[in-house]
């Protein structure tokens, strides 16, 4: 472009230009904020960081944060797409009320939550002890943190595979029944992959929502500690010197899975549509 | 070959929030090429859906093939249905969208390569089985959704609009390529359209439809030579359809003689038998001959002024309508029985083909 040229689109699109300078303020703040953490640590204390790699209490709480995620939002995929398929393609009484539930989790504070989930299923509440009978214990234990991961991350995954199946044309699945499919082959032939990018994104929001967590779970779950709880634990007790290079540690390793799900999944059947 | 059916509808009604389908009754015989004719937001769609399946009518009955399948699922009918904007899946290749049906009921492998290939030789898209739907042409995709219904050996075939989405010259191709693939495989077919032309030319006969309501049915010649009541007629009339015969043709430029008629028109047809329609608005209705560039211009007695609020529809002894505005109505003075001058262009004249 010409000196002339880019004055002339300078111009043409000047509230753009403004609403950019305007908007730049967020992604400087969310970058300056993520990075200042980052430099500090490699600038002043490097080998702490190295250390905290090979600390066995933050690996094994970092573990735990990724692999009790994992479990809870398997559960919220198991449980949530039949019920996002079936408020994206019916209408019926509740399913205002339903859908308003469903963004409950997102606007509650987290502290309650964790007591809601406390009083239902700490050992002498209403579901706890029935659980505890069958040999599943909530408080302090990884079903605990499970719960509180699900409650606060399923509403991501409902939002999310709804909108794909929204997104589906009817016409599609009626052209299969017609074709011969029965309701069941219809779903998993056509309305499952074709809906699957937003699944996978939808369940990778949920996992990074679940790994995030700290306020609902330390009520039911402060032991075993996940890496929130962890960094938390290390600050009062250590400040920040010794809180930080377990927070950066954390933000690589989410960093690193984030980029390579992402690309995963752009890779994944987007030839074609 | 599919069985041949019959598909009957008694008293079908459905009625939706903001519309309704109400009192269809329906007699398709089998092995016919039935039009449903009506304009757009009529219930066309709807009403083939409820043949298909996709929804249950709050009353009346559905019979395919003397079966009552009111309440049957759309996977027990054994429909074929094409849609307007294809509908393909867009995450199977061509190949596998037409083998869907036939992997669905359960065909040993070889079975299912033999007809599908078959299929797609009978629809000529051989060449695109390992294409994926978003790189076809409209019309490549179009005759993808047709070897899709056709695989399934349908006892009916259902078409929504399959030509609208197409531009003109594909849609002339796929028009002639529908006639052909019914004279081939002779599966009872309901076709919906809003597009006059198109039902008459394919149609054995037409079924119109207007707000819901069946208005009329019958042959292409009895509905648009005689329209049951107004209603049909405003939408039927506005077209002049005449029946002619090519008797002179000189690079492009042919002469049809169609009834007293000696019409001037602009077609790649050489000879034969043919339909010639010309657009009422096309028309230029005077006092005294034109001097101007129409190679068209007779003059008749006026039979029929209607008053259509801004427009003024002219019915002449010769057969032609005419759509003149009121003003131009006013400004000449027209009255019943007035003689006047009907000029048109070659090139409003539409020519098609007249084979049945």
């Amino acid at each position: 472009m010409t000196e002339n040229k880019r004055l002339t689109w300078v111009r043409r699109n000047y509230l753009s230009v403004i609403f950019s300078a305007v908007g730049s303020v967020v992604i400087l703040f969310l970058v300056v904020a993520l990075f200042n953490m980052l430099i500090q640590q490699v600038l002043t204390d490097p080998g702490n960081l190295i250390e905290v790699m090979f600390d066995e209490e933050v690996l094994k709480s970092v573990t735990l944060t990724l692999y009790a995620s994992f479990l809870s939002t398997m559960i919220a995929v198991i449980f949530g797409t039949p019920l996002a398929y079936v408020l994206s393609r019916h209408k019926f009484p509740a399913k205002s009320f339903i859908e308003s539930i469903i963004d409950v989790p997102v606007i509650i504070p987290h502290s309650v939550a964790g007591i809601a989930l406390y009083a239902l299923l700490m050992r002498r509440g209403p579901v706890g002890s029935f659980m505890e009978r069958i040999g599943v214990v909530f408080e302090e234990s990884l079903w605990g943190i499970v719960a509180a991961m699900f409650f606060v991350s399923v509403s991501l995954y409902l939002n999310a595979a709804r909108e794909g199946f929204q997104s589906i044309d009817p016409r599609l699945e009626y052209v299969a029944r017609s074709l011969g499919a029965g309701p069941i082959r219809t779903f998993f032939s056509i309305s499952l992959p074709l809906a699957i990018r937003h699944l996978f994104s939808g369940a990778i929001m949920a996992w990074a929502r679940g790994i995030s967590e700290f306020g609902a779970i330390i009520f039911i779950a402060f032991y075993p500690m996940v890496a929130p709880t962890l960094i938390y634990y290390r600050f009062t007790l250590y400040g920040l010197g010794g809180s930080r290079p377990v927070a950066v540690f954390l933000m690589l390793i989410c960093f690193v899975i984030f980029v390579v799900l992402r690309m995963m999944s752009r890779r994944w059947g987007g030839s074609h549509r | 070959m599919g069985r041949v059916a019959s598909i009957i509808l008694e008293n079908v009604t459905y009625i939706l929030e903001d519309f309704s389908i109400r009192n269809v009754s329906l007699k398709v015989r089998e092995g016919e090429y039935f039009v449903l004719l009506g304009p757009t937001g009529s219930g066309k769609t709807l009403l083939l859906e409820l043949i298909a399946g996709f929804h249950v009518p709050d009353e009346g009955r559905i019979i395919l093939n003397g079966v009552d399948v009111t309440y049957t699922p759309p996977e027990k009918r054994n429909v074929g249905f094409v849609y307007q904007d294809y509908s393909l899946f867009p995450h199977m290749t061509v190949e596998e969208n037409v083998a869907f049906g036939l992997r669905v009921r359960r065909l040993p492998e070889n079975e299912i390569k033999r007809q599908v290939k078959e299929m797609m030789n009978l629809v000529r898209i051989s060449h695109l089985s390992n294409r994926y739907p978003s790189t076809l042409s409209g019309g490549e995709q179009q005759r993808v959704a047709i070897a899709r219904a056709l695989a399934i050996n349908p006892d009916v075939l259902l078409l929504d609009e399959p030509l609208s989405a197409l531009d003109p010259g594909t849609r002339e191709d796929l028009r002639e390529e529908l006639k052909r693939i019914h004279e081939a495989r002779n599966v009872t077919t309901i076709h919906v359209t809003h597009d006059r032309v198109e039902a008459i030319l394919l149609a054995d006969r037409i079924g119109l439809i207007i707000n819901g309501e069946m208005i009329q049915v019958g042959s292409p010649e009895e509905l648009f030579s005689k329209p049951l009541n107004e209603k049909a007629a405003r939408f039927l009339g506005v077209e002049n359809i005449l029946q002619g015969r090519i008797r002179l043709n000189r690079g492009g430029m042919v002469v049809i003689e169609a009834g007293d008629l000696e019409i001037h028109a602009i077609t790649k047809i050489e000879e034969g038998e043919v339909y010639v329609f010309i657009r009422p608005e096309s028309i230029i209705i005077s006092r005294k001959p034109l001097r101007s560039s129409a190679r068209n211009i007779f003059q008749g007695r006026i039979v029929e002024l209607t008053n259509l609020g801004p427009l003024v529809s002219v019915k002449l002894d010769n057969g032609l309508k005419a759509l003149i505005t009121r003003q131009s109505a006013e400004d000449m003075r027209l009255k019943l029985g007035d003689m006047v001058y009907a000029s048109f262009k070659a090139a409003s004249v539409h020519v098609s083909r007249r084979a049945r």
